[in-house]
């Protein structure tokens, strides 16, 4: 039995029925979301789960993870901050902003706190050009956005996942 | 003034139902379900003026007549990808002006005989997804949108659809690509999505600010919405300000308002008593204007804003101050362009590559003029030889900040100390 679809039949349902019998191609996205959940990227066996659901190829689905940068085939920390380093943001201090974090966390953009909490990444315009620096942060199961930003306000944030998640 | 898009920003709380419907929302949903053929609809908004607020700025009314009455079903498919560096005015539509928009959306899709919206969301809005889920579902309680509706036989779903960050998807074609659950890639056109749009089926795919516009033009006519804005550019506009600005933020105000007045009379001019030195009007995708008097007094509007170089777009006003040379601003907008190239024609995913490696180059005090007109004509190679304006789009800030900012340029390569030739960037 398909894994996913036991653990999340009833919601796959509800996408499924978003669009016609005939395209179910188009839950792709969606269903990647739902895979995600579980460790944070998406692993083979999800990829032919998906496929599966879908009727498409393996290969298919991992053309999208692949495409796409909010879906991720390794693991990283629990936790992604994702500072917008674009054009906006930078005249803004996000450059200046991002160093530093990565200096107190001690890490480089792209990697990860030995504690496996924070994966710190640099990425594009985020919409929230007015807000820098600003940030969001990718979990499992969900992406909030953290606007007009300090070193200290993200390590605040940082301290109390921390503390939730007992390191 | 705050009248059309903004205007929760003067009414408490009218990102609720019970409040929306006090300042007579969805009354004309209703009035045009049960009083009016959708024809009527397209007529009310052709004759306003509206033209598509996502950069293109196609009149709308007539983008929803040209859709194929012989091929079943219609889809209108709204483009909220908004993803263009300097652009966040979608995301504050949708927030805190949630009904207005939805309802914008519910007469296109009754204009055009659609039974089914999807709103395309760029996968960052995950919250703002969430909460569009709630709103059209209340929607639904409440009877505004499902099964026949108001006693008549037209019925209308919306459904969300997240993206995944991709900065191509806000492209229409490759939108639908995307929202049928494949690689974001542009198609070759024509057929244009009025013919062969979302499952080959005909699609209308509008910007979020171009349907929140639409309710109250059909509530209160063609004649009023035409008495913002210019001639050719009707109405208002919401214009993302950032950059090197005192208040950066959204400013709705009619078309044809000056550069000068939006940066100074709003944006409270530039911080730290440095001075304007350029203007990227739509965003990164812009041309760099040297931001002079002439420019400063140009009104932005569709026809006005190439009188000084650029396009209006979707008017992104990315201020730039006296302290940013150009070949730092030019490895930043490359960079972009070169990350979010989907990589289907050529000239664009070799050209805005080998543009990072010498805009890289160059902004590393590395390279010498050779590399600056190479890099001038990898960027003239790649216009006008891609399926979608992405490619194009990367080029723009790389040939104008060549040609208008020579001595940016000049001042990093000295050491090189190769003069540079008089034809480069002319």
């Amino acid at each position: 039995m398909n894994a996913l679809l036991q653990r999340y039949g009833e919601e796959i349902e509800r996408v499924l029925a978003k669009y016609p019998a005939d395209q179910k191609r188009s839950a792709v996205m969606p269903l990647l979301y739902i895979a995600q959940r579980e460790h944070g990227y998406v692993t083979r066996e999800q990829l032919d789960q998906i496929a599966e659901i879908l009727g498409i190829s393996s290969t298919d689905v991992a053309s999208i993870v692949g495409f796409y940068t909010l879906y991720h085939d390794e693991p990283g920390g629990k936790y992604r901050i994702q500072v917008c380093n674009d054009l906006c943001c930078a005249l803004r201090g996000s450059e200046k902003f991002l160093e530093d974090l990565c200096r107190r966390l001690q890490v480089k953009p792209g990697e990860t706190t030995t504690d496996g909490l924070v994966t710190v990444e640099s990425v594009m315009c985020l919409a929230a050009c007015d807000k820098a620096p600003m940030f969001q942060v990718q979990s499992h199961n969900e992406i909030s956005y953290h606007e007009q930003q300090s070193v200290d306000s993200a390590i605040q944030l940082i301290e109390s996942w921390r503390q939730v998640n007992g390191k | 003034m705050n009248e059309i898009l903004l205007r929760h920003r003067e009414i408490n709380n009218l990102d609720q139902l019970p409040i929306y419907r006090q300042h007579k929302g969805f009354e004309t949903f209703k009035r045009a379900i049960t009083a009016m053929k959708p024809e009527e609809v397209t007529e009310i908004v052709k004759a306003s003026g509206l033209r598509g607020r996502g950069g293109a700025g196609f009149p709308t009314g007539t983008k929803w007549s040209f859709i194929d009455k012989n091929n079943w079903p219609h889809y209108v498919v709204v483009n909220a990808d908004e993803s263009e560096p300097g652009t966040f005015k979608d995301r504050e539509i949708m927030e805190s002006n949630p009904f207005q928009f939805l309802e914008g959306v519910m007469l296109c899709a009754y204009a055009v005989s659609a039974n089914v919206a999807y709103i395309y969301l760029r996968g960052e809005f995950w919250q703002l997804a969430a909460e569009l889920d709630k709103h059209i579902e209340y929607l639904e309680r409440e009877g505004l949108l499902g099964d026949k509706l108001f006693g008549s036989e037209y019925t209308l779903r919306i459904h969300t659809h997240l993206g995944a960050g991709a900065y191509i998807c806000g492209e229409e074609t490759a939108l639908l690509e995307s929202l049928e659950g494949k690689l974001g890639q542009p198609r070759l056109r024509p057929p244009f999505p009025p013919n062969f749009g979302l499952y080959g089926k005909p699609t209308v795919v509008n910007n979020v600010e171009t349907l929140a516009s639409v309710p109250l033009i059909v509530e209160r006519g063609a004649e009023w919405y035409r008495g913002f804005g210019t001639e050719k550019s009707p109405g208002t506009k919401v214009f993302s300000l950032s950059g090197n600005v005192e208040k950066p933020g959204n400013y709705e105000l009619p078309l044809g308002a000056t550069f000068r007045e939006l940066i100074f009379t709003h944006g409270g001019g530039i911080p730290g008593g440095r001075k304007i030195k350029a203007i990227m009007p739509a965003g990164a995708s812009s041309s760099l204007i040297v931001a002079d008097d002439k420019a400063l007094d140009t009104p932005m509007d569709y026809e006005s804003v190439p009188s000084v170089g650029a396009q209006l777009g979707s008017a992104s006003i990315i201020v730039i101050d006296d302290s940013v040379s150009m070949d730092w601003l030019i490895n930043k907008t490359v960079h972009f362009f070169q990350h979010e190239s989907c990589g289907k024609c050529t000239p664009c995913r070799e050209g805005t590559y080998w543009m990072r490696h010498l805009t890289e180059r160059i902004h590393l005090g590395a390279a010498n003029w050779n590399d600056v007109i190479l890099l001038n004509e990898v960027a003239t190679n790649i216009k006008g030889k891609c399926l979608c304006a992405l490619g194009d789009f990367a080029t723009e800030a790389v040939t104008s900040s060549i040609a208008r900012f020579k001595g940016d340029f000049e001042n990093k390569l000295q050491a090189a100390s190769v003069d540079m030739p008089a034809k480069v960037g002319s």
